[in-house]
C-alpha cells in the first residue's frame, strides 16, 4: 500500500537525520537566549537595549563600568582626579590596552569618543549624558582631561553607561556589523536572525574570563523560548519572557532561577496636561484606586518589588513612599467626588506590547471601573506607541517600564510625555546635578522622590523584577540589572 | 503560444507596478518612525532629526518611491534602516532558509498527498477512504502552529532527537541544515498534504465516472492500469493549480513557523521588520513575494499546457 510504503521509506531517513548530532558544546562555551535581536551592533547610536546585552563589558569598555551590584568601578580609567571646583577630571588611562584589531587604545581614542558622541550632528540615543562636558583634551597617551561648563555629580555614572564606550575612529565606519572594541571578547560573527557568537580576547589587558566562547541566540516567542530552554539548547535566557513558566523551571533540578532587581520602574503614566488629570485630586484617586499586589500577582506572577514613587528599591538613597497610595477605593470614590467627577469619567489607556503593560492593564482597567473610571484599552505597538502616546501626547493613561538607571531626571522635563512642569522640582535637578557631596545628594535625591510621590505625578506601580534561568551548573551570571548587559567576563561553569 | 506569452507577460508588468503603488502606499501611511523606534525615550528632538537626515527619511515620500522603484529596476533594494545593510543581501541570506524549507514543506506533501489520494479515491466508501477522509480533515482543522508545538514537545524535548528550533546555517553542513529544517518542514506539510489528498480524491473520482475510463476498462485494462495510466494524468490539473496557490503560501505563510521553529527566515525577517519599521525592507520583502506569486502563476499556467495538450490549441 502506498500509505505503508512511504512510511518504510521515510524511517531511516528521519533516523539518519536525526543521528546527526551537533557536536556537543565543551563547559567553556555558553549559549545564552535573548528575546530580542539588536537592530546593529553600535551601543552610541541607538537605545536598544539587546544592543548592549552583547557588547557591554564583553566587546566594548567605557572609562567607567557598572557592577552587577550597580556600582561604579574604574574600567578603561584606572583611575581619575577631579579638581576643586569640580570642573575638571583628568582620567588616567589603563596602560596597553589594545583594541581587537590589534592597535593600541589612548587618549586620542577617548577624545574622539566623547567628541562624537556629544557632537552636533551625533545620533547618540543618550546625548543628554554628556551635555555640560565643555572640552576634552589629550595631555599625553595616558592621560584626558575632561573640562565641565558646571559641577556634575552625575559624571562618572554617565561614563558607565554603554552608550559611553570607547570606539576607535579607524574602526567607526564598520562599527554596526563588525564592532571592535577594548573588551574580553571579540566579535566573530553575526547570523542575522538567528545568533551572535563571540570569542576570548586572548590579548586582553585586564583578568582573562572563564569562558572561551559565548552565543547569543534570539528567540522571540516566548514558547519557543520555553521548548530551547526545556530542550537544552541553550544554557541561559537573559529575561525570560513567561513569567508563568518560571515555577515550571524552578521545579527542574536541572535549571535555576536568577530573580533580581531591574532599573525597570513601571508606572502607569498620565497625561498630567490632559483634563481630568491636571487635577491632582484626580491623579492622587488613581493611585488609592489601584491596588499593586494584585497586578504584581496578576500580571507578573508574583515577581516585582512594590514602588511608591520614581525610584529603584535597590539604590542606596531609596526610600519607601507606597504608604502615599495605599489602596483605599473608598477613598479613591471620595477624592473624585471632591474633584467633581463623583459619577466617574471616560479616558484612555494606551498599552505597548510587553506583558506587564498588557496583563497589568486589564487588572489596572477593573480597579478603576471598581470606583467609576472607565479606561478604554487599546493595544500598540512599540511603534505606534512611540509616535501616538510618546511624541504625540495623544493619550489619557498607558503603562511603561522606564528601563534607563536612575532616570528621575526626566520629571524635570515639562515636554517629556507625561508633560510634568513643576518649577521646584526642576530647580531641585539642577541643584542636584552641581551637587558632589554624598549625603547631600542622598538627600536631595529622597526629596525628588518625595515631591513627585505627593504630587501623584504617575500611578506607581512596581519595580520590574530581572527573571532570567539558566542551567545549575551556570555560575556569576548577573542577578540584578543595573543597565542593560549580559557580562560575560564573570560567567564560568561549576565543575 | 509567442502572443499569449507577450499578453502574459504584459500583465505580469501591471501588476508589478500597481502592487509597488499599493504596497508603498499602505506601508507608508501605518504611523511610527524609525528614527524614532531607534533611538528609543530618551533621545533628544535634534538626535532624531539628526538620524533622520543620515537615513534619507526627510526626503519626500514621492522622490523616494521613485528611488525604490529605479533602484529594484537595476537590482538594488537599498540600505535596511535598521540593519544598515543592503536589504538584497539580507533577502538573499533569508531566502536560504526559507526557499529550502517551502520546496522541503511542497516536496513532502506532495510525496504524501497523492499516493493518499490515489489510495482513497481506488477504495472510495471503504473502510481506508473513511479513515483517510476523518484524517484529512482533521489535518486542515489543526492549525500548523499547533502542531509545530505538539512535534517540539515530542522530537525535541522529550526525545531529543531535533533541536528545538534554530538554524546553524549551511555552511555547518547539507545534513546539518536538513536536520534543522525537518520539524518545520513536517509542520508545514502536513496540512496541506491534507488539502492536496482531498483535492486529489475528488479530482480522481470525478475522472472515474468519465466515458473513456469506461473505454480503458472496456478494452480490458484493470481497475488500477486504467487508474494509472489515465486517471492519474487527467487529474493532475486541478492538483497543480492547488500546488500553485500552495507554494506562494508555503514562501509568504511560513511566518508563523519561523516564530515558532526561531528560525531566520523571509516571514521573520518582514514580522521583526513591522515592528522596528525597517519600511524599505517590508516594502522590498512584500514586492519580492508578490513577484514570486505571479511568477509561479505564471509557470503553472505553462504547466497546464504541458500537461493538457488541448490548451495547446486553443493558444
Amino acid at each position: 500500500m502506498p500509505q505503508r510504503f512511504t512510511a518504510r521509506a521515510l524511517t531511516p531517513v528521519l533516523a539518519l537525520i536525526a543521528t546527526v548530532s551537533t557536536a556537543s558544546a565543551a563547559e567553556t562555551d555558553i549559549t545564552i537566549g535573548m528575546q530580542l535581536e539588536p537592530p546593529h551592533l553600535d551601543p552610541t547610536s541607538a537605545a536598544a537595549g539587546a544592543i548592549d546585552n552583547v557588547v557591554y563589558s564583553n566587546i566594548f569598555e567605557g572609562l567607567t563600568r557598572f557592577m552587577g551590584d550597580g556600582s561604579v568601578v574604574p574600567g578603561l580609567a584606572k583611575s581619575w582626579d577631579i579638581s576643586d571646583d569640580g570642573l575638571s577630571y583628568t582620567f588616567h588611562l589603563q596602560g596597553d590596552v589594545r583594541f581587537h584589531d590589534g592597535s593600541a587604545m589612548d587618549a586620542a581614542d577617548v577624545k574622539f569618543s566623547l567628541d562624537r558622541a556629544r557632537a552636533e550632528d551625533s545620533t547618540n540615543a543618550q546625548k543628554a549624558l554628556f551635555t555640560g562636558i565643555a572640552d576634552v583634551a589629550v595631555i599625553d597617551p595616558l592621560t584626558v582631561v575632561l573640562t565641565l561648563e558646571a559641577p556634575n555629580g552625575n559624571l562618572l555614572f554617565n561614563l558607565a553607561w554603554g552608550d559611553a564606550v570607547i570606539v576607535a575612529s579607524e574602526t567607526i565606519e564598520t562599527i554596526k556589523s563588525n564592532p571592535v572594541g577594548t573588551g574580553a571578547f571579540r566579535f566573530v560573527k553575526w547570523v542575522q536572525g538567528d545568533r551572535i557568537d563571540l570569542v576570548r580576547n586572548g590579548d586582553y589587558w585586564g583578568t582573562a574570563p572563564a569562558l572561551e566562547g559565548a552565543t547569543f541566540k534570539f528567540i522571540s516567542d516566548p514558547t519557543a523560548a520555553f521548548a530551547a530552554m526545556m530542550a537544552e539548547d541553550i544554557d541561559a535566557f537573559q529575561t525570560f519572557p513567561a513569567p508563568e513558566n518560571l515555577p515550571q523551571f524552578d521545579a527542574d533540578p536541572r535549571f535555576k532561577l536568577l530573580i533580581g532587581s531591574t532599573e525597570g520602574e513601571t508606572i502607569l503614566s498620565t497625561n498630567n496636561k490632559m483634563p481630568p488629570f491636571d487635577n491632582k485630586l484626580v491623579r492622587q484617586a488613581l493611585a488609592h484606586a489601584i491596588d499593586r499586589q494584585a497586578i504584581i500577582d496578576g500580571a507578573m506572577f508574583g515577581y516585582g518589588t512594590p514602588i511608591g514613587s520614581h525610584f529603584a528599591p535597590h539604590n542606596p538613597a531609596y526610600i519607601d513612599l507606597t504608604g502615599n497610595s495605599v489602596y483605599d477605593p473608598a477613598k479613591a470614590k471620595a477624592l473624585l467626588a471632591e474633584a467633581g467627577f463623583a459619577d466617574g469619567f471616560t479616558t484612555t489607556l494606551k498599552l505597548p506590547p510587553p506583558s506587564y503593560a498588557r496583563r497589568g492593564g486589564e487588572i489596572i482597567a477593573a480597579q478603576l471601573r471598581a470606583v467609576g473610571i472607565n479606561a478604554e484599552i487599546s493595544n500598540l505597538e512599540w511603534a505606534q506607541w512611540l509616535e501616538q502616546v510618546f511624541r504625540g501626547k495623544d493619550y489619557g493613561l498607558t503603562i511603561v517600564s522606564h528601563t534607563e538607571p536612575m532616570d528621575i531626571g526626566i520629571y524635570a522635563r515639562p515636554e517629556y510625555y507625561f508633560q510634568y512642569d513643576n518649577p521646584a522640582f526642576q530647580d531641585l535637578m539642577t541643584r542636584l546635578t552641581a551637587t558632589a557631596d554624598p549625603d547631600q545628594r542622598r538627600a536631595m535625591l529622597q526629596e525628588a522622590q518625595t515631591v513627585i510621590s505627593t504630587d501623584y505625578v504617575n500611578g506607581y506601580l512596581f519595580q520590574l523584577a530581572a527573571t532570567s534561568v539558566a542551567k545549575t551548573g551556570v555560575q556569576g551570571m548577573w542577578l540584578n540589572a543595573p543597565t542593560q548587559a549580559i557580562d560575560l567576563t564573570g560567567i564560568s561553569w561549576a565543575d | 503560444m509567442l502572443r499569449y506569452s507577450l499578453k502574459r507577460l504584459l500583465s505580469l508588468g501591471i501588476s508589478l507596478v500597481v502592487a509597488s503603488l499599493v504596497i508603498f502606499a499602505v506601508i507608508e501611511v501605518a504611523p511610527g518612525d524609525p528614527a524614532r523606534f531607534m533611538l528609543g525615550i530618551n533621545a533628544q528632538p535634534d538626535t532624531v532629526a539628526a538620524l533622520r537626515a543620515e537615513l534619507g527619511l526627510d526626503v519626500p515620500k514621492v522622490q523616494r518611491y521613485l528611488a525604490w522603484v529605479g533602484g529594484m529596476l537595476s537590482g538594488d533594494f537599498g540600505i535596511s534602516y535598521t540593519y544598515r545593510v543592503p536589504v538584497g543581501q539580507m533577502i538573499a541570506d533569508r531566502m536560504w532558509v526559507s526557499l529550502p524549507l517551502a520546496l522541503m514543506a511542497l516536496t513532502l506533501s506532495t510525496v504524501i498527498a497523492l499516493p493518499v489520494g490515489l489510495y482513497a479515491a481506488n477504495r472510495r466508501g471503504g473502510r481506508g477512504d473513511m479513515a483517510v477522509m476523518g484524517l484529512t480533515q482533521l489535518g486542515i482543522a489543526v492549525p500548523n502552529f499547533w502542531f509545530a508545538m505538539i512535534l517540539v514537545v515530542i522530537f525535541a524535548i522529550n526525545l531529543r532527537w531535533f533541536s528545538a528550533g534554530g538554524f546553524p546555517g549551511w555552511d555547518a553542513g547539507l545534513l546539518v541544515g536538513l536536520k534543522a529544517l525537518t520539524l518545520p518542514a513536517v509542520a508545514l506539510a502536513l496540512p496541506q498534504a491534507a488539502i492536496l489528498s482531498r483535492v486529489m480524491r475528488s479530482a480522481l473520482i470525478d475522472i472515474l465516472s468519465e466515458d473513456f475510463m469506461r473505454t480503458a476498462r472496456a478494452k480490458g485494462l484493470t481497475r488500477q492500469q486504467a487508474l494509472w495510466r489515465h486517471g492519474l494524468r487527467n487529474a493532475l490539473i486541478p492538483v497543480l493549480t492547488i500546488m500553485g496557490l500552495q507554494f506562494s503560501f508555503l514562501l509568504a505563510g511560513a511566518i508563523i513557523i519561523e516564530q515558532v521553529f526561531f528560525l531566520p527566515g523571509l516571514g521573520r525577517l518582514v514580522f521583526q521588520s513591522i515592528s522596528q519599521r525597517d519600511l524599505i525592507v517590508v516594502e522590498s520583502v512584500v514586492m519580492l513575494l508578490v513577484f514570486a506569486v505571479i511568477v509561479v502563476n505564471f509557470a503553472v499556467d505553462l504547466a497546464y499546457v504541458a500537461v493538457d495538450p488541448r490548451l495547446r490549441t486553443q493558444l
